[in-house]
């Protein structure tokens, strides 16, 4: 296994990543949470580019799982705004952070973003419906700049820390109103514009104890869990007549 | 101090969703409305999606209610077989709301509906008991005794089968108060609301209830079709959370107690006239919603 890196070709370096936690669990406090994503950069024969040599830089993608959504565009028809048009869109990720040693557009040309989905107006959301190219182009910014809005979309240029060439770390919030699933964190070492290597870690984000229970309550056992919710309501009700009419 | 909503899905300081619920447990308390009309758009504006906002409220709702129920019962104030017949009426309604709800949701329109109907009923409300309540300020103020003829509507007087409903001094159909239930039943679905703003001046316009046992009656009814909407909800939405409910029940509950008693020390011409500059105010801010350039053009629908 040592000898993979040699194998694989004498010129390419390779990328050995990791992620601080494997799994994030949501539980009553959750606010979001805090990636650290780090690793470090094998050269071949642990020649590291010296003085001189464009040192190779790092990009970092974190993903959350695809969802598909309708995005309803509103227009003022007589006098109120109401939705007026509507696209729908096949594989929209729930989130996106690119983290980067430098600003991503000085990293790679417009081809290599669209490519490998750098930044966040390179996603690929696979509009569904025939749409004229300028219809598309708007509500991809509409849709994009929403999510963005709400910190669910975000680039982080300069947040890739390497020390001495070789170690690399970077930070990634993840904000508390994220669905959960399966999340993708994507490392690409980039030189001279073009990706050199790239390598991919799972996190897994989940409800745990009491959240989990609740949201699968409220999925499986629907009836129940509305006859509880109207239980608590009454009892709720209940013991404060009962406690405000004794005084 | 945060606390994580688990169907909603993300976070809210729990300190401002009592406070919420207590400003609105007061105003329900004391009105006899639901107070859904401000919950629901106030945790839309806090982050909340739409459809939960809307399904948890509706829980809130109840539990404001019962208190305010038990409060207007011990004072004699509610007329149980009115409500009866406004909660069946109600029943009805939230079952056909039900399918205009889906059919509407389904064509994208249901917002611009729901604003427009907010307008049309509460800016139309809010007028009427306005002029109404200031025309009885004026009255007291001349110390002329204020003519006390409390008429029902002649629609009302014009429905076959009568029946006494004695704590509201009437002998009238009921056809028209499970009518006017089945209207209530629609708007609680569709609006996500208890209807009790429109409950409560049509009891008192239309069938001419007495003062007394408006508001108890009014919160009799909500109580049953908030929550028929809350099981509605939780079996075809899923989109209750007991949790936001539960934080919502504890401020509006408080809130609902310390109402009713503020309610039997003021005079009803002021409650009227404050509830009227309350609908006034909500419809000319949805006014503003629909005529406005929204802050949001774009929205996403999950598939």
């Amino acid at each position: 296994m040592l000898a993979m890196p040699l194998l694989l070709g004498a010129e390419k370096p390779v990328l050995v990543p990791d992620v601080s936690q494997r799994e994030v669990e949501i539980v009553y406090s959750f606010t979001g949470a805090e990636l650290l994503l780090f690793g470090a950069i094998l050269y071949p024969e642990g020649r590291v580019p010296g003085r001189g040599e464009k040192p190779a830089e790092i990009a970092v993608v974190v993903e959350g799982p695809l969802q598909l959504v309708l995005v309803r565009e509103k227009a003022k028809v007589a006098g109120i705004w109401v939705n007026a048009d509507r696209m729908r869109y096949r594989s929209v990720p729930s989130f996106y952070a690119i983290a980067s040693s430098k600003p991503i557009r000085s990293l790679v040309d417009d081809r290599t973003r669209a490519i490998y989905e750098f930044g966040t107006d390179s996603l690929q959301l696979s509009p569904a419906s025939g749409a004229t190219p300028d219809e598309q182009v708007r509500f991809d910014r509409g849709l994009v700049d929403l999510r963005r809005r709400a910190g669910l979309y975000y680039e982080a240029p300069g947040a890739v820390e390497i020390s001495q060439g070789v170690l690399y770390r970077a930070r990634v919030r993840i904000p508390a109103r994220v669905p959960v699933g399966r999340y993708t964190a994507e490392t690409f070492l980039i030189r001279d514009g073009r990706v050199l290597a790239a390598a991919i870690r799972p996190i897994e984000i989940r409800k745990s104890g009491f959240e989990r229970f609740v949201a699968s309550a409220a999925q499986h056992h629907a009836l129940l869990y509305g006859l509880v919710a109207v239980a608590l309501s009454i009892g709720f009700g209940w013991a404060a007549g009962a406690w405000w009419g004794r005084r | 101090m945060d606390l994580y909503l688990p169907i909603a899905n993300l976070s809210v300081n729990a300190v401002v969703i009592v406070l919420l619920g207590l400003g609105v447990g007061l105003l329900s308390g004391m009105f006899g409305v639901g107070g859904g009309f401000l919950t629901t758009p106030l945790l839309i504006f806090y982050g909340i999606p739409p459809t939960v906002a809307a399904a948890s409220a509706a829980s809130q709702v109840t539990g404001a209610s019962v208190s305010g129920v038990f409060a207007h019962f011990r004072r004699g104030g509610v007329d149980v077989r009115m409500g009866m017949v406004l909660v069946v009426g109600g029943i009805l309604g939230s079952l056909a709301g039900a399918g205009l709800f889906a059919l509407l949701q389904a064509s994208g329109q249901i917002d611009t509906v729901i604003g427009i109907v907010y307008v049309l009923m509460l800016g139309s409300i809010g007028g009427l008991m306005l002029t109404e309540s200031i025309q009885a300020l004026r009255a007291e103020k001349g110390y002329r005794p204020k003519p006390r003829r409390r008429r029902h509507h002649p629609l009302v007087a014009a429905l076959p089968l009568r029946w006494r409903f004695y704590r509201s001094g009437l002998y009238i159909s009921p056809l028209a108060p499970l009518l006017l239930g089945f209207a209530t039943g629609i708007l609680t679905v569709l609006l996500g609301v208890g209807g009790g703003f429109v409950l409560v001046p049509a009891m008192l316009y239309l069938l001419g209830m007495s003062v007394q046992v408006v508001v108890g009656t009014s919160l009799f009814q909500i109580l049953f079709v908030t929550a028929a909407a809350t099981l509605v909800h939780a079996t075809t939405t899923k989109a209750v959370d007991i949790v936001l409910a539960a934080l919502l029940l504890l401020g509006s509950v408080m809130g609902a107690q310390i109402g009713a008693r503020l309610a039997s020390k003021t005079k009803p011409e002021h409650l009227r006239l404050a509830l009227a500059l309350i609908v006034l105010a909500v419809a000319a801010r949805m006014l503003l919603g629909l005529a406005w350039r929204p802050d949001e053009i774009y929205s996403v629908e999950l598939q």
